[in-house]
């Protein structure tokens, strides 16, 4: 028996830990089916029908609800994955062993942690009370999401160099340089942001995601009050996912697979996960911040009651945003074609960075003269 | 006649001027949103895909899928063993162990030669139709049959009664041998 | 012994082991990774001290940003194990040993000496709550986000401001150190 813990602290971790695997469970469901998602969509606006023949052996036979489930691919994600962990697994003899191993694991562990403080919804309680859903509502949200997603690009790198391969070698590079690149001008977009939502003399910090989002709530949401930082922060959200028109460190056209040429197996399947994982956590990070969050539509109060039944459609509403931004992920994919990786450089430091930096200014300009007035009226 | 000057030569060539990007082209983001939509709307055209096992395709006239052996309408084979196509197979995918008719078959008279046994090995075949094309009996065709499959090499050799069960019967032009039988009955052997 | 005392030994160990294992290992790729997880490690006990805001700054600037330039120089350059091995004379090792050693004791006897004046209730944070000609309100230190930033934007203003210009003067130097002036290109 451990005697130095109390036993309403382990109960506690125990709850942590459950809820914990419930999140990363409902997020990995997420990057799975938005693979299958990529590929029905993909398929759509090729005009073929995408993955359409995976079913589960008994669930074929339910009239009318089977056929449609099988039609939709819906057990697709499930085969890939018994495919990814039964495949031969292939080491190349010419990689370097423990980084070659660990590369993926490095990948994946970001993507899963920024979840920690994802906030998804608002939880009102019978005596009134509201409280964030989320696993830690974290002071310094936003910060934490960068710092632990400035991580995730040791994977690649890793990847890169210790495949021993000219390939990969090159993917890891490009992807290390686009992600230092990318990561400033997202970083630079969204102080403007944190301006606006501080309000001066306020007690709470508004570098808290969960306080950006209720501060849309009733009124504009934040892309109508700052288009340009949300379009700043959407494209380089797309760089640091590696989603086309960014994806140079696995350009197929030149580089074979990337980064990834010689994983196979599960350590590709890692990858695949962590990337589809990467857009999930974006794609909620952009509602949070831009869209309103939980919080209905811009200019008008939730429609639904505050109790549980409240709390529900206000994560349901949350899910819709996000699976419409996952949408227009895969939809910008299959429009776009790919930047040369000079176009990529150039973008990001030449008009991305500026561009930031002169909307900060602007907007470093305007919420003085409206704190100015305000203290002139009080 | 001097030769001609540079600017004659280059007069020919017109220069096109470009108009300058104007500001909204050169953000790029009308012209994406434009391409957005035309993904978007292709999503809700009909699919072009063939739904495969279910349909099957059209198969065109003249396709040059498997080769096979063919029947007379009169139900005679009408190959001759002359190992023609054996000779031209590039592949080297025919292999014919040739027999004789015999004497007494009715039907079948002046023909002296018919296979005893008759291979194409479909892991060599390359489906080039030069079988078809210099046999003087028209009596391997590359039909429409295109998909050829089994679980080990030796399925995958059509035996001659196999070419048969694949080629059926086609119309025949010539009923060569009839005609010869005509010929000798009316006393105009050659 | 309780769990804080335990993840502290647990993080202290990770970071202090990182480190070591940071100079003892002979290839370059290895060092920088020990080197993030000493950093991580770092950041780990910042977060036990609830100082989540040093916390999250210590993984986003150094393991984030600065490493993985350091990994990517490392990986441009293809750096092998003991590529950076440069044979030093006995006498000159004698020399950095004996110089490291007076460091150290003399780090070691300012902390004693700063550690013994500190009385146990005594806080070694400055003191933030005098209040300047600013907004009214003093406000007492704390880990939260916006007391850093009231203490950077008060009482250590002119520290900021000369740092800032530091960084901006090295980041000029660097451009033109690193330009090609247009007339002065090699014609091989």
């Amino acid at each position: 028996m451990m005697d130095w813990m109390p036993q309403g602290l382990w109960f506690e971790v125990c709850l942590k830990v459950f809820f914990a695997f419930m999140m990363v469970g409902a997020v990995m469901t997420m990057a799975g089916y938005s693979v299958l998602a990529e590929r029905k969509v993909s398929a759509w606006m090729q005009g073929r029908v995408g993955p359409n023949r995976t079913v589960l052996p008994f669930v074929e036979y339910i009239p009318i609800f089977g056929p449609l489930l099988k039609k939709l691919g819906m057990f697709q994600p499930l085969a890939d994955g018994l495919k990814f962990l039964f495949k031969e697994e292939i080491v190349p003899g010419h990689v370097n062993k423990f980084y070659y191993y660990l590369a993926p694991l490095i990948a994946l562990v970001p993507a899963l942690t920024t979840m920690t403080v994802l906030p998804f919804g608002q939880m009102y309680w019978n005596d009134g009370t509201v409280s964030t859903l989320a696993l830690a509502d974290l002071e310094v949200g936003i910060l934490f999401v960068f710092a632990v997603s400035s991580l995730g690009v040791y994977g690649i790198a890793l990847a890169g160099w210790s495949s021993n391969s000219k390939y990969s070698f090159l993917g890891g590079i490009r992807s290390s340089a686009q992600m230092i690149s990318y990561e400033l001008a997202m970083g630079l977009s969204l102080l403007p942001v944190f301006l606006w939502v501080c309000a001066p003399g306020s007690s709470e910090s508004g570098l808290s995601l969960s306080a950006i989002a209720n501060s849309q709530s009733g009124g504009a949401w934040l892309f109508l009050v700052q288009p340009l930082s949300a379009l700043i922060f959407l494209i380089a959200l797309f760089a640091e996912t590696n989603r086309l028109p960014f994806d140079m460190p696995e350009s197929e056209t030149d580089l074979v697979g990337g980064f990834h040429t010689e994983y196979g197996s599960f350590k590709f399947g890692i990858f695949f996960v962590a990337e589809y994982a990467h857009i999930v956590i974006g794609s909620a990070i952009f509602t949070v911040i831009f869209l309103g969050g939980w919080h209905f539509l811009p200019f008008m109060e939730d429609p639904w009651p505050a109790n549980w039944i409240g709390s529900l459609l206000g994560v349901g509403w949350f899910l819709a945003k996000t699976i419409f931004l996952i949408f227009f992920f895969i939809w910008i994919r299959w429009t776009l074609p790919r930047f040369r990786y000079d176009q990529v450089m150039h973008l990001g430091w030449s008009k991305l960075l500026p561009l930031a930096l002169v909307n900060l200014i602007v907007y470093l300009l305007i919420v003085t003269v409206i704190d100015q007035n305000a203290a002139a009226n009080l | 006649m001097p030769p001609p000057t540079f600017e004659l030569i280059m007069a020919k060539t017109v220069v096109l001027e470009r108009k300058p990007l104007s500001f909204s082209e050169r953000t790029y983001l009308p012209q994406i949103a434009t391409g957005l939509k035309t993904t978007f709307s292709n999503m809700f055209k009909p699919k072009v895909t063939l739904q495969y096992p279910e349909e099957k395709p059209v198969i065109p006239n003249n396709y040059r899928g498997v080769p096979t052996l063919v029947k007379d309408p009169n139900g005679r084979e009408k190959c001759v063993s002359c190992q023609l196509c054996e000779f031209v197979c590039p592949p080297k995918a025919i292999r014919i162990t040739p027999g004789s008719v015999p004497e007494d078959q009715d039907d079948r008279e002046h023909v002296e030669k018919a296979p005893q046994e008759f291979e194409i090995n479909m892991l060599r075949c390359i489906y080039c139709g030069y079988c078809q094309e210099v046999c003087p009996e028209e009596a391997i065709f590359l039909q429409d049959e295109y998909s050829s499959s089994g679980f080990t090499r030796e399925e995958m050799i059509n035996n001659k009664e196999k070419l048969y069960e694949l080629g059926g019967t086609l119309p025949d032009r010539h009923y060569k041998w009839d005609k010869k039988k005509e010929a000798e009955t009316d006393g105009n052997t050659h | 012994m309780n769990a804080v005392d335990l993840l502290f030994w647990l993080f202290a160990i990770l970071s202090v082991g990182g480190g070591l294992a940071m100079i003892f290992s002979r290839h370059p790729v290895s060092a920088a990774m020990f080197m993030i997880v000493s950093l991580v490690g770092v950041a780990a006990l910042f977060v036990l001290l609830e100082s989540f805001f040093l916390a999250i700054l210590q993984v986003l600037v150094y393991a984030g940003a600065v490493m993985v330039l350091f990994l990517f120089i490392i990986m441009l350059l293809d750096v092998g194990p003991e590529a950076g091995k440069r044979k030093l004379g006995h006498f000159k090792m004698g020399i950095f040993g004996v110089l490291a050693t007076v460091l150290l004791v003399g780090t070691l006897l300012t902390l004693g000496n700063s550690f013994d004046s500190l009385a146990l209730d005594q806080s070694i944070w400055p003191e933030l709550s005098e209040p300047k000609d600013g907004p009214s309100q003093s406000l007492p230190f704390s880990t939260q986000v916006s007391s850093f930033g009231y203490g950077l934007m008060t009482k250590y203003m002119l520290p900021i401001q000369i740092s800032g210009f530091m960084l901006l003067a090295a980041m000029v130097g660097v451009i033109i150190l690193s330009k090609k002036t247009p007339g002065r290109e090699d014609v091989n």
